[in-house]
């Protein structure tokens, strides 16, 4: 295999279904579900749906075109899996290298550190220990909007470089997870007595450098797993050590320019950039693999209060999150630490053609009768699905009007004017909630309360004659406290 | 040629001891040839034998690789695009020769996207303006205890923001001309500016209340009073051409020399179509856009991949959008996550909050955000140390991290 002389990869952007639509066999059997094979070629290339959906491609005689479709919808970069059965996780799988190209793939996961010589438990308050840590990353669980934000790996480090040392403290980690693992170290036989202790969990060995490339590739195909390579700010080093190690038959890379969390933070988004862009932009298929951040560095060789050292990781990560990484190394598993990052990772791997707003109409919660408070709330998807599992999380039964603000939150609207008391008043009457209450009582938004007495009127001129408006809380959270205080709302004391 | 045949002899040779001699080829993997011999290793043998129980591929025998024994050198050659468009250069406030009394900011300028060193390095650095409000108003706790001594004397507020935290640039909300609010009459909200620009000797960035009649009657007084002194109108909107006061706001930014702020809602069409509008009346490198800041877990994302593809737009050539953009940054509040109790396994609240914020601030700005209206003074602070250290390539000292995966923390 001659990896320079590969033809380029074209782009996701440059594919059109013509060109996988050519090479499906054209049978129209709908047998993947779709109406005809034009429609299948199409949402193949909006990665809607896997090649494999489509039987008749996987029979014999296709095999030709079927490799041929393979090769033309693989991603430019390249999808590495590390760990084995349901605890597998695949990083990179990259089509484009802006987000607004297509949608990123795979949501890179994140790895706390444990050394060899840590304690498996802390013998004292604030102690660093192996089956601590592995549990306090297990248990970090975050709902954000109905989903539940993880963190994902554990990476095992050699402080002793002593393999014994090394190779019982992988088997403690075995033990405790089944968290899928990084083991970290330099030297190839530490390495190889941590493979042996993790057989069978497909660890990601981190890592090959210009000295130990050879023992670290043989390590990776005896033991079958995947690679990362280390070459701190040197991008001709990590080019050419891809090259050797493809040539070597390692299949499976992942490519570290180097994390520099402080002097040198430039040089590291250049590095992780400039890598994905001759990936994405240049066909260049030596970088056409995952790019593995290491936000831990901040801890080294800095000083400062542990405060301000998990404060520069933490903002280290969330730009390595924007620029490209597709796994990261991190050490503190606080929980201001990781919350921004875990967000923001969901955020930047969501579909970005998904509409912003939901429709604006009447929702309904449990079983709403005559009696149930009715509030109001934007068409801002976010904003939505923050009130909608608040709601649900407090139980009860509620009527609730979202209004079209063309997809801005209640603060925003309000300040763009897209929320006034005359677009309440519409949202209100187009509800057709008036019918189904008895009562005449509409909950805003707090952050909409300067609007309150306006909206009274409004609702006059709309048609709904006495309707009052009670100002609701700032953030839905307070909403159970709010109804608890004013709710059923006695005469005269509305507001 | 010759060499070749008596391989293949050989290969057959195998392959009969082997007992898979027939109809059916064999890839050869991971081989060593010398001259006159095959040498297989016993990985190979293995593989070749499991190879020949799966489905036979019918390919012509593989040209057979040789591990390489030494690093192959592959030197890296940066793919580097070229860009028609530029970014407009912006001044923000006009010192006493050029008819004011400001500290001028550049900002702006940028030929490729954000921090892009190995293309070209920004000529100017992106810059931080700190909020300052008219009137006491809600305020996370985290911030609230750095200002609220001060909150209700705006000129002492905005000495604050500059002499302690070293504000460059100064957002003065007029919060309390808001209709609905305090309705301060444009007149009051001039001479509040007023004392603020004798205050503070750095550029003003005008925020109004959102109300367009007012916000224009207010900005159409103030680019009066501060003649000359280029400070930033926040903000015009389609909404005020709706209501038929954008032509008189923009007409007197021109006349007295200020600037003017575009906020559409993350929408690039209505963006253009509104600069399009204000290139009537101003001049364009008078022109910033606000495509509007969504807080971290409320619509980040949106904001910046809005970000990223109007900066690359602008930078392909789209004129409509050549102008340097906005981020109302403080918005990042309003995500509850920055400041709600959320229980102890999430404290504190003091470094949480300001985190939000600057995790907010830093993805757009590698989006390619020019100028940051900010509040909280740790994310401040951090902002402008990355802003300084992302300036320059080349200080990345390997050995500081040569050794990180075996070294104690």
């Amino acid at each position: 295999m001659n990896v320079t002389e590969r033809e380029v990869k074209r782009g996701v952007k440059q594919l059109s279904p013509i060109d996988v639509y050519m090479l499906l066999p054209r049978t129209n059997c709908k047998e993947c579900g779709e109406a005809n094979c034009m429609a299948f070629a199409a949402k193949l290339v909006n990665r809607e749906v896997s090649l494999e959906q489509c039987p008749p491609i996987l029979k014999k005689e296709h095999e030709k075109t079927y490799k041929k479709l393979q090769d033309i919808l693989a991603p430019v970069i390249k999808e590495v899996t590390i760990g084995t059965g349901e605890h597998a996780v695949k990083i990179g799988g990259k089509l484009v290298m802006y987000r607004h190209e297509f949608t990123y793939h795979n949501p890179a996961p994140i790895a706390f550190d444990v050394t060899d010589e840590m304690p498996l438990h802390a013998r004292f308050p604030g102690e660093e220990a192996i089956i601590d840590r592995a549990k306090k990353v297990e248990n970090f669980l975050y709902n954000y909007i109905g989903r539940d934000l993880k963190l994902d790996m554990i990476a095992v480090r050699s402080t002793s470089n002593d393999p014994t040392t090394f190779r019982s403290a992988v088997e403690e980690v075995t033990k405790a997870t089944d968290l899928p693992l990084i083991l970290c170290a330099f030297d190839p036989s530490v390495m190889e007595a941590g493979l042996i202790a993790a057989s069978g969990r497909k660890p990601l060995i981190y890592a090959a450098t210009k000295d130990n490339w050879k023992e670290m590739a043989d390590l990776a195909l005896m033991y079958d797993c995947p690679l990362a390579i280390f070459a701190p700010n040197d991008l001709d080093l990590l080019r050419s050590l891809s090259k050797t190690l493809i040539e070597y038959g390692v299949e499976d890379l992942v490519l570290d320019p180097g994390t520099f969390s402080n002097e040198g933070l430039s040089d590291t988004l250049n590095n992780f950039t400039m890598v994905r862009r001759n990936a994405c932009k240049g066909g260049d298929e030596l970088f056409g693999f995952p790019l593995i951040g290491a936000p831990i560095t901040a801890w080294f060789g800095e000083k400062g209060s542990k405060e301000m050292l998990a404060w520069n990781e933490a903002y280290v990560a969330s730009m390595l999150v924007s620029r490209y990484a597709d796994i990261l190394i991190m050490r503190s598993i606080d929980g201001w630490v990781q919350l921004p990052n875990v967000i923001w990772r969901f955020n930047i791997y969501t579909d970005p053609r998904k509409p912003v707003s939901v429709d604006a109409q009447l929702y309904a919660f449990g079983k709403p009768d005559e009696m149930s408070p009715v509030m109001l709330t934007t068409n801002y998807a976010l904003t939505y699905f923050t009130v909608e599992s608040d709601l649900k999380k407090f139980g009860g039964n509620y009527y609730l009007i979202v209004a079209d603000t063309e997809g801005i939150s209640v603060e925003s609207a309000v300040a763009g004017r897209y929320l006034t008391a005359e677009t309440i008043a519409e949202a209100v009457k187009n509800s057709g909630v008036a019918e189904k209450v008895k009562h005449k009582y509409l909950i805003i938004p707090g952050m909409a309360a300067r609007l309150s007495g306006e909206t009274e009127d409004e609702l006059k001129n709309v048609g709904l004659p006495g309707w009052r408006v009670i100002v609701g809380s700032r953030d839905s959270s307070g909403i159970a406290k709010l109804l608890k205080e004013k709710w059923p709302p006695k005469e005269g004391e509305e507001k | 040629m010759g060499k070749e045949e008596k391989l293949d002899t050989k290969l057959a040779e195998l392959l009969k001891l082997l007992g898979l001699e027939g109809n059916r080829d064999i890839e050869l993997e991971d081989v060593e040839l010398t001259i006159g011999e095959i040498i297989l290793d016993q990985s190979v043998l293995t593989s070749a034998a499991l190879k020949a129980v799966t489905p036979p591929k019918m390919k012509a025998v593989a040209p057979p690789t040789v591990k390489p024994t030494t690093l192959l050198e592959a030197p890296f050659i940066p793919f580097v695009q070229e860009y028609p468009g530029k970014i407009k250069e912006v001044t923000l406030g006009a010192t006493k020769s050029k008819g004011g009394s400001r500290k001028p900011v550049v900002i702006g300028g940028a030929t490729t996207p954000a921090f892009y060193l190995f293309e070209k390095t920004p000529p100017n650095p992106p810059v931080i303006s700190v909020d300052v409000f008219d009137m006491k108003v809600t305020l996370p706790k985290a911030i609230r205890l750095q200002v609220e001594d001060v909150w209700e004397d705006t000129a002492a507020w905005a000495k604050r923001a500059v002499n302690k935290w070293g504000a460059k640039v100064l957002t003065l909300h007029l919060l309390s001309t808001d209709p609905l609010i305090k309705d301060t009459s444009p007149a009051e909200a001039t001479k509040t500016v007023e004392e603020v620009l004798q205050a503070v000797d750095v550029p003003l960035i005008i925020g109004g209340c959102g109300d367009p009649k007012k916000d224009a009657a207010v900005f159409t007084k103030i680019a009066e009073m501060a003649e000359g002194e280029r400070v930033l109108l926040s903000s015009v909107t389609l909404d005020m051409d709706e209501a038929g006061v954008l032509e008189g706001v923009a007409k007197a930014a021109a006349k007295h020399g200020h600037l003017i702020l575009g906020f559409t809602a993350l929408d690039l069409n209505r963006a253009k179509e509104l600069n399009r509008k204000l290139c009537d009346y101003i001049p364009e490198g008078d022109i910033l856009m606000d495509l509007t800041t969504a807080a971290l877990g409320y619509g980040l994302e949106y904001s910046f991949t809005i970000h990223e593809r109007a900066r690359i737009a602008a930078l392909m050539g789209d004129t409509e959008l050549q102008h340097p953009v906005l981020s109302g940054t403080t918005n990042a509040w309003a995500a509850r996550e920055a400041w709600m109790n959320l229980g102890p396994e999430w404290e504190p609240r003091s470094l949480r909050g300001p985190l939000w914020e600057t995790v907010t601030a830093l993805s757009l700005l590698l989006a390619g955000v020019d100028l940051f209206m900010m509040m909280h003074p740790d994310a401040i602070r951090t902002m402008k140390k990355v802003t300084q250290q992302l300036m320059t390539r080349g200080k990345a000292k390997p050995e500081k991290i040569a050794n990180w995966a075996n070294a104690k923390i």
